[in-house]
């Protein structure tokens, strides 16, 4: 077994904890804001070229490669350009975005400033979810004191480039975290997806080209461009560069927001950073990502952190949680909880997750009762299946995830709730 | 050109276009619901799912363009199941009552599911029955069975400007209702229908009025009398598998009679009358404004009642603008129950006049308490919509098709070609100006065919100038004058040109305002159509009755110019303000 100091790796995180967030002198004098200076003196394309180099994918939940989207909204035409940051963090069981903005706020702004310059757009907006109050409070701090510091505003710090960032708060919304729902509430709609293509990057906010990214994604810009993109390639793994955040949640002895490079196992996270379950329990199953994520067995969890590792088990850790769930627990009842959520949190606009999600509770709710038949897993499973093909967004097609593994992890579960034969 | 596979088969389409429109080109029609032609791409229904090979998930044909190389699969088994499931779910969610439903055998869910093989739905019913929203005497609105396809909120927000329904609510509540959920009657609607022709369902139709002229019909001491629009004659005939823009009129005519009319006319002779009407009230605004007199021009047409709502609503004080005339059909109700019933020696009570319209807004209209000859019987006592027509029609069992051609009744079935032209936009103008302008010249109006070119067409706002030179005496005062002539149709079009008149820089001395985009052809009421050149094709059947008339301008009617003869006097007269004019009301948003 690693010790905790083997597991964990700190790099978006070095701050956190060290300084005081409220401080733009301690972030400067713990080396903020250098990645800026050292940005203006390169070409955007340069810049873009390292994090090309670096591999950095995003940490939203769908591993994008941040440096090709860069490459699209520098090339896209249309003026001006905006650089969205997505801080809707409302997938249950995530935050660590929360932790980022609120223990080192002007490392995102960085981020943020860096991308602006290098993709040629003036206007940000930082979307935080609306529940988080502090993470608010803590950029609107450091937006202004970044402003009275001259690194954001007009003509920063000399470069000739300027840049403004707002706030924006969200308003309760789970779909909101969906990049175009999110663009969509941000003009003042309602959040619902827009048709893809065109992506963002060419047709965003007011159908301008967009970058929209995580708070996590852009928190690593800075140590990027510092450090340069082969450095940052050489953290984790051939697949997997760099760290993720890890929002460690449920029945474990330490849960809490913990980083760690690609490469280590879901097994580190849950043993040897959370010391497993708490009052001698054992673990039952691990959801990852979040509400919309798969739940495995505690047998899988030596498959280490690494997309190309987890995608081969046909799985993803979304937005880095993992929540751990001991014997205590009924999956049934986890499982109905999961899609309660999304019942509440569907916008409505597609048939298959409009009408798919209650489909799925109604049949659950069945095999809770004891009443389910045979045909009741094949219709789950085909409501399953159709709404993750078919489902006009991301959230239609996640939602079902937690019973599509549980059917495949988990039959037992199902075929011993079947209605008793007669 | 793009080549991509469809279905094992190559095919080359240019570059932009849809897999939906690519499989067409290979004769695939492949199955869709929230699709409609001239609409945005709006991809919520997920009926038109295809496998794309490299792609994780399925595909929607509507939304997706194709590109080069990509291999389809319309019919995979993946493709099936998934939509398949997506009627399922959506049927789980509907009011399936299929044999109590006005959409029967003519609904597009109904015909997906049919073509999708379902038989039997594996998804138990979440349906949670609504209350209807019949508070508008023009649409019905009913939540139960709506499948949230978005096309009725497109329509009455992008092609009207309205926006008086919306999606309100998430997940299981959303739902179509009108601002703040009110009830439509208490909302700004205009009641033009353009909703219930795009609902592939019976979420939202015209206020069905079949069993009161049933009713009508089988009552012994009644004589009901019927008249039909312009615009129903182009396009009636579709509902009985006919290409649209097909003239009907003499099938029409036929089965009006069939189905126990006792008298069959037609708002055509009152749009003749309409003419004359208007354009001396025209005539005359114009000589008070060039004489010094009190006038308020620009003068606006009043025939087409959604856009008389819409005015009344929006622009409330802008209503002297509007020519006094009532629309052609509440004329020619006055006319029957008094001329008419006169004539025949029937007490106007018991004249029952029945209105087919291809409007939904008309139904409203023959509801206003202004429009009654007497203050207690209505000038008109029912409207039905082309649609409803159709199906009365199909109710008693008539064969449409096959019914040998029969002439309106006289004296109020004769019209000229300039009353059919009514039907679409421009065509009031294009009436009006043939004959103000052989009025104020003693010459016919010099165009080609008689058509003013400039205002023929689909274009949402239309613009004419025509010199008068050497006038007859009476109209010395208006030699020289080039008189500025406008066109606009769709609510949303008609907003700019009062917007125009609003901030005082329209240039105009006339205009012609009609609710629908396209005029009367398209109105609320007219028949459901996918075809995306419906409009163009109606348009043309309207100007081929024109042209195929001997008679194409209003002032050479006869039976008009006995109608003021033996009865009317002049026209402006007393009797003609008495019965075929009227007021407006300065309504307000809601």
């Amino acid at each position: 077994m690693k010790t905790k100091n083997e597991i964990i790796k700190t790099l978006v995180t070095k701050r956190c904890g060290v300084i005081k967030p409220d401080s733009i002198e301690e972030f400067i004098g713990a080396g903020g804001y250098q990645a800026v200076v050292k940005a203006f003196s390169m070409q955007p394309e340069q810049i873009i070229g390292e994090v090309k180099a670096s591999n950095l994918k995003g940490r939203g939940g769908a591993g994008f490669p941040t440096g090709i989207k860069m490459d699209a909204v520098l090339k896209a035409e249309g003026s001006p350009k905006y650089i969205i940051c997505n801080a809707d963090e409302g997938e249950p069981g995530n935050f660590k975005d929360k932790y980022l903005m609120e223990n080192d706020p002007h490392q995102l702004l960085e981020g943020m400033i860096i991308c602006a310059y290098a993709v040629g757009a003036s206007h940000g907006y930082i979307y935080i979810r609306g529940e988080y109050g502090d993470s608010m409070t803590a950029l609107e701090k450091a937006i202004a004191d970044a402003k009275a510091n001259g690194w954001l505003g007009a003509n920063i710090k000399g470069s000739g480039f300027s840049f403004d960032v707002m706030v924006h708060s969200g308003a309760g919304s789970y779909v909101c975290g969906e990049e175009f729902a999110l663009i969509e509430s941000l003009e003042g709609k309602p959040g619902r997806p827009r048709n893809k293509p065109p992506y963002p990057t060419t047709a965003g906010f007011r159908d301008k080209p967009t970058m929209i990214s995580n708070v996590e994604t852009f928190s690593n810009i800075g140590i990027i461009v510092n450090g340069g993109g082969e450095a940052f390639k050489a953290i984790g793994t051939e697949t997997s560069a760099g760290t993720r955040l890890i929002s460690l949640s449920g029945n474990v002895k330490n849960p809490g927001v913990y980083e760690v490079p690609f490469g280590v196992t879901l097994a580190d996270i849950v043993y040897g950073l959370g010391e497993g379950a708490p009052d001698g329990q054992k673990i039952k199953m691990v959801q990852l990502g979040g509400a919309s994520g798969p739940i495995i067995p505690p047998e899988l969890l030596d498959i280490r952190l690494d997309y190309k590792d987890l995608a081969d088990e046909g799985i993803s850790i979304g937005s880095g949680a993992v929540i751990v769930i001991d014997e205590r627990f009924g999956m049934m009842e986890i499982l109905e909880r999961i899609m309660k959520f999304f019942c509440r949190e569907s916008c409505g606009k597609c048939t298959p997750c409009r009408e798919g999600n209650r489909q799925i509770l109604n049949i659950l709710n069945k095999f809770i009762a004891c009443k389910a038949s045979e045909e009741d897993i094949k219709n789950l499973t085909s409501i399953c299946n159709v709404m993750c093909l078919t489902s006009f967004c991301g959230l239609g097609q996640a939602a079902p995830t937690a019973v599509l593994t549980t059917l495949k992890y988990f039959g037992g579960e199902y075929t011993g709730r079947l209605a008793a034969k007669s | 050109m793009i080549e991509l596979t469809i279905n094992n088969r190559k095919v080359s389409v240019p570059e932009g276009t849809t897999i939906l429109d690519a499989a067409k080109k290979l004769g695939i029609t492949i199955p869709t619901l929230c699709y409609f032609p001239n609409q945005k791409t709006k991809a919520n229904c997920r009926v038109c799912v295809v496998e794309v090979d490299g792609y994780r998930t399925l595909q929607t044909a509507c939304s997706t363009p194709v590109a080069p190389g990509m291999v389809v699969k319309t019919n995979s088994p993946k493709a099936l199941e998934a939509r398949k499931v997506n009627i399922e779910l959506i049927l789980a969610n509907h009011d399936a009552r299929c044999l109590e439903c006005s959409r029967n055998l003519n609904c597009e869910l109904q015909k997906v599911a049919n073509q999708a093989g379902i038989t039997d739905n594996p998804f138990e019913s979440v349906l949670v029955m609504q209350d209807i929203d019949d508070s508008s005497p023009s649409i019905v609105r009913n939540p139960n069975k709506c499948i949230k396809c978005g096309r009725c909120i497109e329509v009455c927000r992008d092609v009207q400007g309205l926006n008086i329904i919306d999606d309100a609510g998430r997940s299981a509540d959303m739902g179509v209702v009108p601002t703040f959920g009110k009830f439509l009657n208490d909302s700004n609607c205009v009641a033009c229908g353009q909703c219930a022709v795009v609902c592939p369902v019976a979420a939202i139709t015209e206020k069905d009025e079949i069993g009161v002229v049933w009713e009508a019909l089988s009552d012994p001491s009644k004589r009901v009398v019927v008249q039909t629009a312009p615009a129903v004659r182009v396009a009636l005939g579709e509902e009985f598998g006919m290409a649209p823009g097909t003239p009907v009129t003499g099938k029409m005519a036929a089965s009006l009679r069939a189905l126990g009319f006792d008298d069959i006319f037609d708002t055509n002779f009152t749009a003749d009358l309409t003419i004359m009407e208007e354009g001396t009230e025209f005539l005359t605004r114009v000589k008070n404004a060039l004489t010094g007199g009190k006038a308020t021009l620009p003068m606006i047409t009043s025939c087409s009642p959604g856009w008389i709502n819409f005015v009344e609503i929006n622009y409330p004080e802008l209503l002297d603008h509007l020519s006094t005339c009532k629309s052609p059909h509440q004329m020619l109700g006055a006319l029957i129950k008094t001329y008419y019933a006169k004539k025949i020696n029937v007490k106007p009570e018991d004249m029952f006049v029945v209105s087919v319209m291809p409007c939904t807004a008309k139904k409203y209209e023959a509801k206003r308490p202004e429009l009654s000859v007497d203050g207690i019987h209505p000038d008109v006592d029912a409207v039905l919509t082309t649609r409803e027509l159709a199906r009365m029609i199909k109710q008693a069992g008539i064969d449409f098709v096959n019914l040998p051609d029969e002439d309106f009744d006289n004296p109020l079935g004769l019209s000229t070609g300039a009353a059919d032209i009514f039907g679409v936009t421009g065509g009031v103008m294009e009436a009006a100006l043939r004959t103000v302008y052989e009025i104020v010249t003693g010459r016919e109006l010099p165009f080609d065919g008689l058509h003013v070119k400039p205002i023929v067409g689909l274009e949402g706002i239309k613009e004419a100038t025509i010199k008068i030179e050497n006038p007859v005496a009476d109209y010395a005062f208006l030699d020289g004058v080039e008189v500025k002539v406008a066109v606009a149709s769709s609510t949303k079009n008609a907003k700019v040109l009062m917007d125009q008149i609003a901030a005082g820089t329209s240039p105009y001395h006339f205009i012609e305002i009609m609710g629908c985009l396209g005029g009367c052809i398209t109105g609320g009421g007219q028949p459901r159509s996918a075809d995306p050149d419906v409009r163009i094709k109606r348009l043309g059947g309207m100007y081929s009755v024109d042209e195929a008339k001997v008679l194409r301008k209003s002032h050479d009617n006869p039976y008009v110019k006995s109608i003021y003869e033996e009865y009317l006097g002049a026209p402006n007269g007393h009797l003609s303000h008495e019965l075929l004019h009227t007021h407006y009301n300065k309504r307000g948003k809601a």
